[in-house]
């Protein structure tokens, strides 16, 4: 028989696996129960097995080593035949679903074996019996696998009459409602997940259980209405119209965040409104956010509170005030915002090491969550106002910190800490001291090594800030062998690292030394350049296109890199004025054929080409001013009259009919256009 | 001698008779006019006291025609209530405007006291001044909060909003000096006592609303802008202090706000964290692995109760019972008892005499205690109840038993008279025991035949007797009524009983109860009044020792009050006569003695008790 040799391979892994070699009999007599609570479910009589069944479950209860010997045994095909079987009694039905729901309570094997026994299908039938008892059973066991970490959420939706009938099942019991929306609120995972459910009228099911009399099922909606809401407009869009009772769902929020709440329900009410607004459904300087969300989240960083509940209440609060400077400025100056988050990097505190190793523990397990959230927090806090980065970078050893974090062993840590350090960065204040006091250029140079994407978007992004030309750190960034790095960052598949590579090369560039600007040529290659230039992202060509003008300034500069590069320069400047771009794009382009104009023997390269001449000409009649503009800025480098040749090349522009449009232009609306053609003109009268 | 006294309350006038009686020796009466009005009208001062100023009750009396100030007032009134439930303003009011009496010269109020500007040069700091609230904030708040809007920053902007005690300068900003605490607009920082501020919040302005929040439950106190709370500014703050403002330029001006008008920031909802914080503290409070043994605990309270009030058979049958230990010995046990029994029979006299034999150097240490006693004496004696006088007046063969030290007698008491056995108050027994009740139903053996079991009664469950009489005492006040006037109703039944025996005295209308002065009799009248001398006189050694006390005072004048009446039962003072009277001073001698032999001076269950009833502050 089948089970019986699935018994002794048990029994054997058994022997096996015990280490102190447990006395034969006890293993013996463990799984000679464990068989015996199997073999019942096998009874030819009902009754029987409905007694067996029972005793199962009494069994079981909280004890895993029964669980696990009961699973190895085969008990759950058995337990679910029987609950799936319309001769069975609704009792045994029911009691098996009991049972299946205590082995899920075990460890996450236990879940594994049971989602492999095809249990999630099994009981989703259940559910469509119409005894209530039952339904609840299944909902209960449902539940307890659906919230394990090990359950594919996936398999909510695989049959789509399931969302519906559950909704329906709302209205039932409030056992029900408290397992349908625990279920929901771990099931909805991604934007397609939203979808369903709000599809499905989740919000009208579910928005009348926020005032329900029991305290688990407001707690489950509400949850419910976080995970919908975030970074989902259509759901918030609906969520600010919908009345509980009378009163708007945004007001039923604020009460649940009132100060005498759950400290669970103040921060899950805190984060619907937080998503809400994100999601542009709720003003910024609307007073649930400005008064009473951002003041919830920041008490929820607060000393008092668990770990848990501080990680979560720093993020939260982090997001909800990233794109709002004002929102910046009340939660900076609020409950000591700044300084308490310095707290979260005191753990594990040297206290706990000493009297309390389980404190310590969770301390430790904690301690990165908490750095990197305060990392986030600061990150937000500091993004847009000076005053407020002053006040971090002020904080008891915050530079110290960030360096720390740096290089700290969790990604996570890493990401947040460059994050805060990129937006700090944005101070020319900050980047002039320090930045620099702390040479936080080496760690980031470090972390910039072999990071993975996300953080290096982050530290190249970072370091463009700290390569800007008054930033004292550039120097040192560049002695360490920067620009090979950055080269490679250009060669990246994401667009946004190709960005900041050359988005930092660009700033290296600007004003630099004719050696560093030759080295940015050398290692970033031509072939590079040009792929650039044709890159599918608009920012990137820019910054390429900026980088040319950045290399392509002072005349010695000019000259040089155009005798070696130019022929190449002017394909890829026709190139790019041929083809459909943007009028900033054509702009920068004309910007650089300016600059080459500026040139001694660069000159040459645009007199020459006549096809260019007629490129200049035709934009200085286009109907952008800017364009206009910097075309002549081109014709009028290239008249110049204090220059070898200028004799020549103003002739040959007459002949191409330039003055008549710069005498054009004299009359133009535009002042600086109109300004810049008589300073063009006057080189032909001098 | 001739002037007139008028007593406290009843306005009625002492004949000259019971004035020469009293105060031949101390014509003190302008002194005790003085003293008689005090406290029930309103000082002149400003400076610490209670009760609402001249100045207050100007400004409250002068809008008084307008409307809308009376809507306000009341809207005020009733936002106080609900903010503030557990403050008694007519103990401690609350701050409810500035006060034109404390402030400094340069500081100008209108609009009902609530809008402060300055009118100084405002050259530099020292032409900073205050003004301070009415009020100190009452710790009965519990978490106390005003606001002030700044309606114009001025020149400068140099307002400081925060707290400061009683007398501290006002030609200064709040927070400069000891016992000042301030948050000041230009800098945004904080001024805890010092010259020197601390960085703590954002600058305020023109327009702003900063609210300063006082959490008396931890001593703290945190600032709010404009509904935003700015986190904590100062701890351990001293207790009383007031609202105070200080502005230093010219053109500063403010309005305060103390519940005037809803508040920017809500505080109810902070005010309601800290309620569930409590809560929630006493909920989880952490016992202690003794103290966990809920059963020994409970064990514990029950007996150290029954201790307390000299329950002696009952915490003996209890300690054996429960296999317990009794903290105290038993001859300690019926000492106690045997005192209060006096006390509460109104033998005072009895009571002290058998206080300092047993326990001597007691009352020597509690003068206060002691004057009590005799000033209860005193108003035993005029109800006749006090052996002093009793002796004097009954001279029936009942009366003789009254005599103390006559141990022997109480049998034949018992035995001869047995129909006046339902008089609780006829002192028989020598150690001075009251006869048995004939409800003592606790003896379950004798209820079918009270009287003549009467004799073994006495002698052998003297304690279990007492018990059934003496439960009132340990009951708190209010619920106990019912139960003890069924007790002391057989005084009532009693008194006619006695005047009919007692030597017939002139029956005016004074006799309408049945009671008389002093039961009537002459010699114990002479002897109350050489007593109220004697009294008089100990009050002045008392003075002379340890100063004056107002408490002394009045006790001594309420007693003699009684003595202007006619029937002293039945006059504004006549409270003090009944007997429900003794129950404070007898558990005050108790717990005196239980101090003094290193016990609880109150039962550690009607500490519970207390603490469980109790709603407490905030």
């Amino acid at each position: 028989m089948c089970t019986v040799q699935r018994i002794r391979a048990a029994y054997r892994r058994f022997v096996s696996f015990c280490p102190l070699c447990v006395p034969f009999a006890l293993v013996q007599e463990v799984t000679a129960t464990s068989r015996h609570y199997v073999d019942r479910l096998f009874d030819p009589d009902p009754q029987k097995v409905l007694q067996g069944v029972i005793d199962m479950k009494n069994a079981v209860i909280g004890n895993n080593k029964q669980k696990a010997n009961l699973i190895v045994l085969g008990a759950v095909p058995r337990l679910l035949y029987l609950l799936q079987q319309s001769s069975s009694s609704l009792e045994l039905r029911t009691e098996c679903s009991v049972v299946l729901g205590s082995l899920a309570m075990g460890t996450e094997n236990n879940i594994k074996s049971l989602v492999d026994c095809h249990i999630i299908p099994a009981l989703l039938q259940g559910l469509l019996c119409p005894d209530l008892i039952f339904i609840e059973a299944c909902l209960r066991c449902l539940r307890t696998v659906f919230i394990s970490p090990v359950t594919p959420v996936q398999l909510l939706y695989t049959d789509p009459t399931v969302i519906p009938h559950l909704m329906s099942l709302l209205s039932r019991s409030q056992r029900t409602q408290e397992y349908i929306t625990q279920i929901f609120s771990h099931c909805c995972k991604t934007p397609e997940h939203q979808t369903v459910l709000f599809n499905h009228g989740a919000i009208q099911n579910i928005a009348p259980l926020l005032i329900s009399p029991s305290y688990k099922v407001r707690m489950q909606a509400l949850k419910c209405f976080s995970v919908l809401a975030y970074e989902n407009t259509q759901v918030s869009m609906t969520l600010v119209n919908v009345l509980v009772d009378g009163e708007l769902l945004s007001q039923v929020f604020v009460r649940m965040m009132q100060r005498d709440q759950p400290i669970e329900m103040q921060l899950t009410a805190a984060k619907c409104l937080t998503y809400m607004c994100r999601a542009g459904a709720i003003k910024t300087d609307d007073s649930c956010i400005v008064l009473k969300t951002l003041p919830c989240l920041v008490r929820m960083c607060s000393k008092e509170h668990l770990l848990e509940e501080r990680v979560e209440g720093a993020e939260t609060l982090a997001y909800l005030m990233e794109p709002d400077v004002e929102l910046q400025r009340i939660a900076s100056t609020t409950d000591h915002l700044v300084a308490m988050l310095a707290d979260y990097f005191k753990y594990p505190s040297s206290v706990s090491a000493i009297t309390d190793i389980k404190r310590l523990d969770h301390d430790l397990k904690h301690a990165h969550e908490l750095r990197q959230a305060a990392f986030k927090l600061y990150a937000s806090l500091g993004s847009n106002d000076e005053d407020i980065r002053k006040k971090i970078t002020e904080t008891e050893n915050m530079m110290d910190r960030i360096v720390s974090g740096l290089s700290e062993s969790s990604i996570k840590v890493r990401l947040a800490a460059v994050r805060c350090l990129h937006s700090l960065s944005r101070s020319v204040q900050q980047l002039r001291t320090s930045f620099h006091d702390h040479a936080v250029w080496k760690p980031l140079m470090k972390l910039l090594q072999n990071a993975p994407d996300e953080v290096l978007v982050m530290a190249s992004s970072t370091l463009c800030n700290l390569l800007l030309e008054f930033s004292p750190s550039k120097e040192p960034i560049l002695e360490s062998g920067v620009i090979e790095l950055l080269c490679s960052l250009t060669q990246s598949d994401s667009p946004a690292l190709r960005v900041n590579g050359i988005w930092a090369l660009m700033n290296m560039a600007f004003q630099a030394d004719q050696k560093v600007k030759v080295e940015i040529v050398r290692c970033l290659g031509t072939e590079q350049l040009f792929r650039l230039l044709s890159d599918p992202d608009t920012n990137v060509l820019m910054k390429t296109l900026g980088l040319l003008r950045n290399l392509l300034s002072t005349r010695p500069h000019i000259d040089q890199i155009m005798s070696s590069h130019g022929k190449q320069i002017m394909q890829a400047v026709t190139l790019i004025l041929e083809a459909e771009h943007s009028i900033e794009v054509k702009e920068q382009t004309l910007c650089i054929l300016a600059n080459i104009g500026d040139g001694n023997t660069a000159k040459d390269l645009i007199m020459t080409n006549d096809d260019m001449l007629q490129k200049i000409k035709y934009y200085m009649g286009h109907s952008n001013v800017k364009l206009q503009l910097a075309a002549t800025f081109c014709i009028s480098n290239l008249i110049w009259n204090e220059e070898d040749g200028s004799q020549e090349r103003q002739d040959k522009l007459r002949e191409m009919g330039f003055v008549d449009i710069l005498h054009k232009l004299t009359q133009a609306p535009d002042s600086s256009l109109s300004d810049r053609a008589k300073t063009a003109m006057q080189q032909y009268l001098a | 001698m001739t002037y007139s006294f008028y007593l406290t309350t009843g306005n009625r006038r002492l004949t000259n008779h019971w004035k020469e009686l009293l105060f031949n020796r101390k014509p003190a009466a302008p002194e005790h006019r003085h003293r008689a009005t005090d406290g029930h009208r309103p000082t002149l001062t400003t400076s610490g006291t209670r009760g609402p100023t001249m100045a207050e009750l100007a400004a409250g009396s002068l809008p008084l025609g307008d409307p809308a100030f009376n809507y306000q007032d009341e809207e005020l009134t009733e936002r106080l209530k609900r903010l503030y439930p557990a403050v008694n303003e007519e103990e401690t009011p609350l701050p409810r405007s500035w006060s034109p009496k404390d402030k400094y010269s340069y500081i100008g109020l209108s609009q009902n006291n609530l809008r402060v500007h300055y009118k100084g040069h405002g050259k530099n700091h020292k032409d900073a001044a205050s003004v301070r609230a009415t009020h100190p904030i009452p710790a009965a708040c519990g978490i106390y909060y005003f606001e002030v809007k700044i309606v114009s920053k001025g020149r400068d902007g140099y307002m400081g909003i925060g707290l400061s005690a009683q007398g501290v300068n006002m030609n200064r900003l709040p927070g400069w000096d000891k016992h000042s605490y301030g948050y000041h607009g230009d800098d945004g920082h904080s001024f805890c006592s010092s010259g020197t501020g601390q960085p703590y919040g954002p600058t305020f302005t023109t327009g702003d609303v900063i609210g300063c929040c006082v959490n008396l439950i931890n001593n703290t106190c945190f600032y709010t802008k404009n509904g935003i709370s700015l986190g904590v500014a100062f701890t351990d703050l001293p207790p009383n202090l007031y609202p105070t403002v200080g502005l230093q330029t010219p053109g500063e001006i403010v309005d305060a706000n103390f519940g005037q008008q809803p508040f920017v920031f809500d505080i109810d909802d902070y005010m309601s964290e800290w309620r569930a914080k409590i809560h929630g503290m006493i909920a989880r409070f952490p016992i202690g692995e003794r103290l966990g043994e809920w059963q020994a605990v409970l064990q514990n309270m029950v007996s150290s109760y029954l201790v307390h009030h000299g329950y002696c058979a009952t915490a003996t049958a209890f300690a054996r019972a429960t296999e317990t230990l009794i903290q105290e010995d038993q001859t300690s046990i019926k000492n106690r008892q045997r005192i209060q029994k006096l006390v509460l029979a109104g033998r005072v006299g009895e009571a002290i005499e058998a206080t300092q034999q047993l326990y001597p150097n007691l009352l020597e240490h509690n003068p206060n205690l002691l004057f009590m006693l005799k000033c209860r004496q005193f108003v035993e004696m005029v109800n006749g109840t006090d052996s002093e006088v009793r002796c004097l007046t009954i001279r029936s063969p009942k009366s003789q038993d009254s005599y103390p030290g006559s141990p022997s007698l109480s049998p034949r008491h018992g035995a001869s008279n047995t129909h006046l056995q339902p008089g609780g108050e006829s002192p028989t027994c020598s150690n001075g025991v009251t006869p048995p009740i004939n409800y003592s139903e606790s003896n379950s053996s004798d209820s079918t035949k009270p009287h003549s079991a009467n004799s073994t009664q006495e002698t052998s469950d003297s304690e279990m007797e007492i018990e059934a009489e003496h439960y009132t005492n340990g009951v708190v006040e209010g619920s106990s009524a019912r139960i003890m006037n069924g007790t002391y109703k057989h005084e009532e039944i009693l008194q006619p009983d006695d005047n009919s025996i007692g030597n017939g005295v002139t029956a005016d209308e004074g006799c309408i109860n049945g009671k008389q002065l002093c039961g009537g009799n002459q010699a114990a009248t002479e002897r109350m009044i050489q007593f109220g001398r004697e009294l008089q006189g100990l009050n002045e050694q008392l003075c002379r020792e340890y100063g004056k006390n107002a408490t002394h005072k009045k006790m001594l004048q309420d007693a003699f009050s009684l003595l202007a009446y006619s029937d002293p039962w039945n006059c504004p003072v006549g409270q003090q006569l009944e007997p429900t009277q003794r129950e404070t001073l007898c558990s005050a001698l108790n717990s005196a003695i239980l101090e003094s032999q290193n016990l609880p001076k109150q039962p550690p269950l009607m500490l519970a008790l207390g603490q469980a009833t109790d709603p407490g502050p905030g």
